[in-house]
């Protein structure tokens, strides 16, 4: 697809977790809990208020339209802040600090006073009703052209456990919000971006690892389309997949606009009818519960509402998405009838029903009740109006599906939804504190220099650098043992016994470190390192590991037993020649049990060998 | 710094010398929404006088103040449309540290004029901080025929988490119901699950923030409110509507102190008090103050300062027959404040002297149960 030929635009917001001691406006730790372990929970109702603007924000309207009623699990590790039920404490100064850093990082000029403000939302998963976020630099620069527009700091919501029920051990945790200029114009350059963005968070050190903790929203349009927000995309790699197939639905569906305006196709409000009586007998299950069930006309849609617009998502995946926010389980639409227990009369009855004609296509609604019914109703009618509009792509926040493709979330959220959080004073950036920030080496660089004074190949020296274990790496190095010794063990050998299912989470670090000195040392040969870490991960100790695995071995003690096995195999010996050096490593190795560095021991046996052979020729 | 707004929502603070003047900003006048009423609802007053039930933002000052008029508080919580219909008397709009005992009265007044004029339940939005006073005040100053029911929020109202709304619609609730005291209705937990309905003179604001702060001392709650039904239960002893009849006995005393003693407390603090027509002590324990202190409390009582003794214990009674200090305060002449809260003897106290010349029968009156907020017996297991 031509990219530039369809206009497309596309900026994005990273929103990375930090790893500070302490949440942003409580003194919790951001420690992550299993939910198993929560100590208590409550539950609230929220309600949208009126904002400094004096209006309710649209997506908050949206939320309103269900009655929700939220559940919250509290830890020995939450507070009353949490719980909203104190005010916050004062920003946390070193996540300030740390969003200073990754500012001067970018190049960004800070805002002389950061100004901690409410950002309206309704979804239950802050307790306030409203995350905390402050501004705290601008106009940031990108290496291959490009900017950052703003770079903020807010407090990460709670995790969703189930449905309305909200885990708060995740409340609060420092969460870094960089947005980019709507610059880039094809799906890799906004996976590259992506990329680099992180590699500079990560080069600080102090981000928080692992899934969950870095999330991409992606703003993308084409031209004759909308700006679509896609919220929360969490594997990098899929990134740029993400853009392709939103281009792909935009543009479908500018083409199912064209084509409805060639038939003619129309919405009316009028064109909807009470058709619950119809179902008093069917044999489907969910039309069977059903208190109401509507059927609406769509005339001039039949076979447009189930063309795929993405994968695996239609007009009617879209039509149904807005149907939802009514508390609907979805919709039926004759395009993809007779199916799910409704029967080929039932669907002739609902058209004739609804006087649909060849090209209409009549949508079926299900409700729990009136209320309900009627509201998803209006949705439908709603998307559909909107299908056949000057602006076919509504302006929408979307979610993430597996693969790649979206799902209608909410309206995109006005500027009414921010208002001064005013318990929080606001925090002054003068330039002694902005002079003294420094940016810490970038992981690209700190690469190039593993390779260059290190001596690590480029690709083990990268693997390195963007490693989790960068830290004991550096440590390793500092404490004398060698880079590629270091290296090898971080990054393959772990990897390795991992994969046969070594628990390696319980290797500590000053374990590992263990190791690797007793290799530098010569207690043990580091062909041994796999099986020490083996035996450690299963709980036993250091000393313990290298008694048994590596149990020393003097130089005289090798000699000697290398000389009794070669008088063991003097038949051998004599027949192979020189060549028996490799069968006998094997030996001399599993007698010595990796105490011992296979170079020193092949020295020896050759030596031995050729005595012998010099003997006995 | 001068804050600016920008197009994203986001403030920030700059330096006001590098801001030029453009122009000032239309104002953008309230919209108010018109309220309507069901006429076939029972009608309530509601008496605002400020408080976090109804909040907005200070731009001036960046804080959140109390502004709204009751009338904004139907807008905001349209459940109340529900419930009855309403009269709003906007008494006040200040933060209730600001309260004073001429604001007292002046709210007394103007729930009488609303009870008078037959409505059949009063709300008295209040903040939180001093609604105990307000409340024990209120019980003082009015026989009431039916409910009036103190409300606020511990959350401010611009928040989507506020308790004010079920605050208020259980309020409501509790104003239409068979109740026929002062009560304080506030939330019972933490959940939006219940609300307790307090006896004016028994609550205590017992948690800084918390949402479920107000707690009824000394007595179980006397009902409670479960939300979203809006049941209303009263318990056995809990005042019922129609038993007093209305009357207004609106004097208060406004000499008159509450004095917190702690270990090494100097007597000169005391001289303050001289003049005072009265002064309640929390006093530690069973009800005792240094010895240090008696000779000074002597000479208040002789120039006609009436003291009374509570506990800071705030659980229980005092009793100065138990130990030596003790007696000494009764010999000097101090009256023993039986199970009462200091804020609420106090309250008492002013109404007392304010309505009674006679010392000794004021005495008396001190410790006798006049609104519920003292009992002979100490029930146990509170
Ligand atoms: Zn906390």
């Amino acid at each position: 697809m031509d990219y530039n030929a369809i206009g497309l635009v596309a900026g994005i917001e990273i929103h990375q977790q930090i790893d500070t001691k302490e949440k942003l406006f409580c003194h919790c730790p951001t420690a992550l809990r299993d939910t198993a372990e929560h100590s208590g929970a409550f539950f609230r109702y929220l309600r949208a208020t009126e904002s400094e603007m004096g209006e309710i924000d649209r997506a908050a309207q949206e939320e309103m339209k269900r009655d929700r009623k939220f559940l919250y699990y509290t830890y020995d590790t939450t507070c009353l802040v949490e719980n909203d039920e104190e005010p916050p404490a004062p920003m946390n100064d070193e996540a300030l600090s740390l969003c200073l850093t990754i500012a001067k990082m970018f190049f960004m000029i800070p805002v002389p006073q950061v100004h901690t403000m409410r950002k309206l939302v309704i979804d239950g998963s802050n307790t306030s009703g409203f995350q905390r976020t402050a501004l705290v630099a601008v106009n940031g620069a990108l290496p291959r052209g490009g900017q950052i527009e703003t770079i903020c700091l807010e407090e990460e919501a709670a995790q969703r456990v189930k449905d309305d029920t909200f885990s708060l051990d995740r409340l609060g945790i420092p969460l870094i919000e960089i947005t980019t200029s709507p610059c880039m114009h094809t799906p890799e350059e906004v996976q590259q971006v992506a990329e680099y963005i992180g590699m500079v968070l990560r080069s600080t050190g102090k981000v928080k690892r692992g899934i969950g903790t870095i999330r991409q929203d992606v703003n993308i349009s084409i031209a004759g389309g909308a700006r679509v927000e896609i919220k929360g995309v969490q594997e990098l790699d899929l990134i740029a997949e993400v853009v392709r197939r939103e281009v792909q639905r935009q543009v479908n569906l500018l083409m199912i606009r064209d084509e409805l305006k060639k038939r003619g196709a129309s919405v009316d409000y009028n064109d909807h009818w009470d058709v619950t009586e119809l179902f008093r007998n069917t044999k489907s299950s969910i039309l069977k519960k059903a208190k109401k069930i509507y059927a609406i006309k769509l005339r001039g849609f039949a076979t447009l509402v189930g063309r795929e617009i993405q994968p695996d998502r239609r007009l009617g995946s879209e039509i149904s998405d807005y149907a939802k926010v009514c508390g609907v389980g979805g919709i039926f639409h004759t395009d993809e009838l007779p199916a799910y227990g409704i029967t080929a009369d039932e669907v002739s009855q609902i058209k004739k029903c609804a006087n649909a004609l060849e090209g209409d296509c009549v949508v079926v609604i299900v409700g729990a009740n009136e209320k309900q019914a009627g509201c998803a109703v209006n949705q439908v009618i709603i998307r559909a109006k909107k299908a056949l509009g000057k602006n076919p792509v509504p302006e929408e926040t979307r979610k993430m599906l597996e693969g790649g493709s979206t799902a209608y979330m909410r309206p995109l959220p006005g500027a009414a939804r921010m208002y001064p959080e005013t318990d929080v004073i606001p925090v002054i950036i003068d330039d002694a504190r902005w002079n003294a920030t420094t940016g810490p080496e970038l992981l690209t660089v700190r690469a190039e220099r593993f390779t260059k004074e290190n001596g690590l190949d480029p690709s083990m020296a990268r693997q390195m650098a963007f490693s989790e274990r960068l830290p004991l790496f550096e440590r390793a190095l500092q404490e004398g043992v060698k880079a590629n010794l270091a290296a090898r063990t971080l990054i393959a050998t772990i990897k390795e016994i991992q994969r046969d299912g070594v628990a390696v989470e319980n290797i500590s670090d000053d374990t590992i470190l263990a190791v690797l000195h007793a290799v530098e040392t010569g207690r043990a040969a580091k062909e041994a390192v796999p099986d020490l870490l083996r035996s450690m991960a299963s709980g036993s100790t250091v000393d313990d590991a290298l008694t048994h695995l590596a149990p020393s071995v003097s130089r005289e003690e090798l000699e000697s037993i290398i000389k009794k096995i070669i008088t063991e195999r003097a038949e051998f010996v004599a027949q192979k020649k020189k060549s028996a050096l490799g069968p006998l490593m094997g030996v001399v190795m599993a007698e010595v049990r990796g105490s011992v560095d296979g170079k020193v021991v092949s020295e020896i046996l050759k030596r031995e060998l050729e005595r012998a052979l010099a003997k006995n020729p | 710094m001068a804050v600016v707004k920008l197009d994203s929502g986001y403030n920030i603070g700059v330096d006001p010398v590098s801001c030029t003047f453009v122009e000032r900003p239309p104002s953008s006048p309230a919209k108010q929404l018109e309220v309507i009423q069901n006429n076939n609802l029972p009608t309530l007053a509601i008496v605002s006088t400020g408080g976090t039930i109804a909040s907005r933002i200070d731009y001036r000052t960046g804080s959140v103040t109390s502004q709204f008029d009751a009338s904004d508080i139907l807008t905001a919580i349209p459940e109340l449309k529900d419930i009855a219909n309403y009269r709003t008397i906007p008494l006040a709009t200040i933060l209730s540290e600001n309260m004073t005992p001429a604001i007292w009265q002046d709210l007394a007044r103007a729930v009488y004029d609303e009870i008078r004029n037959g409505v059949k339940g009063i709300i008295v939005t209040h903040g939180t901080d001093t609604m105990a006073y307000s409340a024990a005040a209120t019980s003082f100053m009015i026989d009431t025929p039916v409910p009036i029911v103190f409300v606020g929020s511990q959350r401010s109202a611009d928040r989507p988490s506020s308790d004010n709304a079920m605050n208020a619609v259980c309020a409501a609730a509790a104003a239409t119901s068979d109740l026929g005291e002062v009560a304080v209705v506030m939330h019972a937990t933490t959940n939006d699950d219940i609300c307790a309905i307090h006896r004016g003179t028994r609550v205590r604001k017992m948690h800084s923030s918390r949402r479920d702060a107000f707690q009824s001392i000394g007595i179980e709650s006397i009902g409670t409110v479960e939300y979203p039904s809006r049941t209303v239960t009263l318990k056995e002893s809990t005042i019922r509507r129609g038993k007093y009849k209305l009357a207004l006995h609106d004097n208060l005393e406004e000499h008159c102190g509450l004095l917190q003693f702690y270990p090494g407390m100097s007597p000169d603090l005391l001289n303050a008090y001289q003049g005072y027509k009265g002064l309640v002590l929390a006093g530690t324990g069973l009800g005792h103050v240094s010895t240090t202190l008696i000779p000074r409390l002597c000479k208040l009582i002789e120039t006609g300062t009436m003291i009374v003794m509570t506990s800071q214990c705030l659980h229980g009674r005092v009793c100065d027959r138990v130990y030596d200090t003790g007696r000494d305060l009764l010999a000097a002449g101090i009256i023993e404040g039986g199970d009462m809260l200091p804020e609420a003897a106090l309250v008492k106290l002013m109404w007392v002297l304010g309505n009674e010349q006679d010392l000794k029968k004021a005495g008396t009156l001190m410790q006798t149960d006049l609104k519920g907020e003292c009992s002979s017996r100490s029930p146990h297991g509170l």
